[in-house]
């Protein structure tokens, strides 16, 4: 008897790391690599989809609206003070481009609904902008800090690069002018 | 009297009020910081300290601490509470440490009531030499031994 509830002890005990193994396995298996690290190492990858609340009014905006017209994808956040200074160069590239089809698209993420839209005021953001409080997008999109910028193209693949911090600053402001251009080309 | 009576009942209704009104200090270590991953009284993060703002002033509004939790879970999903929510699969999360805990205890108890059932019985720790006892293998194959010379 005692023989027998030693081996069942010794069943479940085996049982239950193999059962914990396995869950590792899962979720190492499963887990969604950023579309950034396939588009760093030069994949060609498509834009992860997303239908967001919209920041800027009522209703929802999604990506999947976009199709057949370029896209800038911004992931911003109020509390980010690069943001706040990038702001005016994405608003120069939507005002400009918009008549030919160009999309500035802002993605808020982690932020408190209220807060961004004040910052969106304060800084005369007039481009569509989504609102993504938990942050489901930026892990699909492989964000790592705010903010980031991805370029669409009208067939819906990512192009370009994704440029890590503001587009204002001197590493990335040519850079962004070249992956404007190239989506207006393609 | 009748003044001495509405003094008490607005006193004690002030009391009562002020006790249900919600604080920062009791929210910011249920409250997660949806960049840093860590409660809110552990960061300092930019988005932590925006979020505290808002628990600060709606806590001075006195709105009830589960309605401010509503409110924070509408904008950034369930993560930001610390603890899962009591419903569906997050029961899980709850109910998994309490097993293990209850098995432990169990398996513990078994072990040491097993243990202590098994124990031989004490032998006299002091011999009457005042020597240490041998042990009682050695004592029998000296007995065998010696046995062999008196053959």
């Amino acid at each position: 008897m005692q023989a027998r509830l030693k081996l069942a002890g010794q069943a479940l005990s085996v049982a239950l790391v193999a059962g914990l193994f396995a869950l590792l396995v899962w979720k190492l298996a499963t887990q969604e690599e950023g579309a950034a690290s396939k588009l760093d190492r030069g994949e060609i990858v498509a834009a992860p989809g997303f239908r967001l609340d919209r920041l800027d009014g009522p209703g929802k905006i999604s990506l999947a609206a976009y199709r057949g017209r370029p896209v800038v994808v911004n992931f911003w956040g109020s509390w980010c003070d690069p943001c706040k200074q990038e702001a005016p160069v994405l608003e120069e590239t939507w005002q400009r481009y918009r008549s030919r089809g160009l999309v500035v698209l802002g993605v808020d993420f982690h932020d408190l609904k209220g807060a961004a839209k004040r910052f969106a005021r304060e800084n005369d953001m007039s481009y569509p902008l989504a609102y993504d409080g938990p942050g489901n997008t930026i892990s699909k999109y492989g964000v790592e800090a705010a903010p980031e910028t991805f370029f669409v193209a009208p067939d819906g693949t990512l192009v370009c690069e994704r440029l890590l911090g503001g587009v204002h600053i001197e590493r990335n402001r040519g850079r962004y002018d070249e992956c404007v251009q190239e989506l207006l080309a393609a | 009297m009748r003044v001495v009576l509405v003094v008490v009942a607005a006193l004690a209704f002030t009391g009562s009020a002020a006790a249900a009104c919600p604080t920062l200090a009791d929210l910011e270590g249920e409250v997660m910081c949806p960049q840093c991953k860590t409660t809110l009284d552990q960061s300092d993060a930019p988005v932590a300290r925006d979020i505290k703002r808002f628990i600060q002033q709606r806590a001075e509004a006195c709105v009830p601490e589960g309605q401010i939790k509503d409110e924070l879970v509408a904008q950034f999903g369930p993560a930001v509470l610390a603890a899962p929510p009591r419903e569906g699969l997050h029961w899980l999360a709850w109910l998994l440490p309490l097993i293990g805990l209850a098995t432990g205890a169990v398996v513990v108890s078994a072990l040491v009531w097993r243990w202590s059932r098994g124990r031989p019985a004490a032998e006299p720790t002091v011999p009457l030499n005042g020597r240490p006892p041998l042990d009682p293998e050695l004592e029998r194959r000296l007995d065998r031994e010696l046995a062999r010379f008196d053959g």
